[in-house]
């Protein structure tokens, strides 16, 4: 009997506290296979966010650090410096990397830090239970915005990608989306690319997954997919934006 | 010629069904009857259609609750 796939061993058995129809399962399993197949388990270190995300050392199968809120660049970056030849990585949200710790990407990818960030866009608070992010769509609405978010009031949704891929140090950006079993192949090629970057001291390398929450979208986990790809891709555009080029 | 099949890890699937609908074989079937111990519908396997092996549903299975094989 041959195996055509298997849960990685990147991951721990247990089941995950994700809500039914989360992609954040899908990102954890990526990177973990992506860490397994180079061989990197035993010399990875992930910097965990504050957010649903928070418990993903629960999960992932190599040593975790948690951080504090927006902090993990930070604490990633301080790890790196030690530890020069182990792969470190952030995984955040986007309440988490782009509203209180902006400060801290922007100047981790201004560094040139050898870290690789995963940030994960679903485009609202999810363990706070649905709050407007900066990511929030126009019209969207959460327990903040009743009556869907506005321009006048909240301003536009922020395109994180696009604002690292402006910085000096960062080496790789990219943005996937965990919309379809062809677009959750892409994102493990994203990932694998990251992890080569940051291998090769090119510099900071980011990687952004568009996901879903179907509780907080208020939305079934299949309509939810649909949604990433009607709503959020025509915003978020899909692609490089830096480290691809020739 | 070998066969596939698909193998679901009932005590893992929360029934988010995106298995489902990623499958082009219809080889995958909501669950509405059992609920597994975490309380959830887990999905099932019909026994009737053939799977392909293409892999859709694991990729996008957020729970690692499927794997496949072929004999």
């Amino acid at each position: 009997m041959n195996t055509l796939f298997e849960f990685t061993k990147g991951m721990k058995p247990d089941s995950t506290s994700y809500c039914p129809g989360c992609t954040h399962g899908i990102a954890h399993r990526l990177i973990m296979e992506a860490l397994c197949e180079r061989g990197d388990l035993g010399r990875a270190i992930g910097v965990a966010p504050i957010g649903c995300s928070i418990v993903s050392h629960n999960y992932m199968n190599v040593d975790m650090c948690e951080s504090t809120h927006g902090r993990a660049p930070a604490i990633a970056s301080g790890i790196k410096r030690v530890h020069p030849g182990n792969i470190v990585f952030t995984y955040q949200g986007d309440g988490d990397l782009a509203s209180i710790g902006t400060g801290e990407i922007i100047h981790a990818a201004h560094r040139g830090e050898h870290i690789t960030t995963f940030f994960i866009n679903n485009a609202i608070y999810g363990m706070t239970g649905g709050q407007m992010a900066p990511t929030t769509f126009i019209g969207q609405k959460t327990t903040t915005t009743a009556e869907g978010r506005t321009e006048k009031a909240n301003g536009k949704p922020l395109r994180m990608s696009e604002m690292i891929a402006t910085v000096g140090g960062a080496a790789y950006v990219e943005r996937v989306a965990l919309n379809s079993p062809s677009g959750v192949r892409k994102a493990k090629k994203a990932v694998l690319r990251a992890l080569d970057v940051q291998d090769r001291k090119e510099g900071f390398s980011f990687v952004e997954f568009l996901s879903t929450c179907p509780t907080n979208w208020g939305l079934d986990p299949v309509a939810s997919i649909e949604w990433v790809n009607t709503d959020m891709i025509p915003y978020y555009p899909l692609g490089n934006f830096k480290g691809m080029e020739g | 010629m070998t066969k596939k099949f698909v193998r679901i890890d009932e005590a893992k699937c929360k029934g988010c069904n995106l298995c489902v609908s990623v499958c082009p074989k219809d080889k995958l079937i909501s669950g509405k009857d059992t609920l597994n111990k975490a309380g959830y519908y887990a999905v099932t396997a019909n026994d009737e259609n053939i799977c392909i092996g293409c892999l859709n549903c694991a990729l996008m299975c957020p729970d690692g609750a499927i794997s496949l094989y072929e004999e």
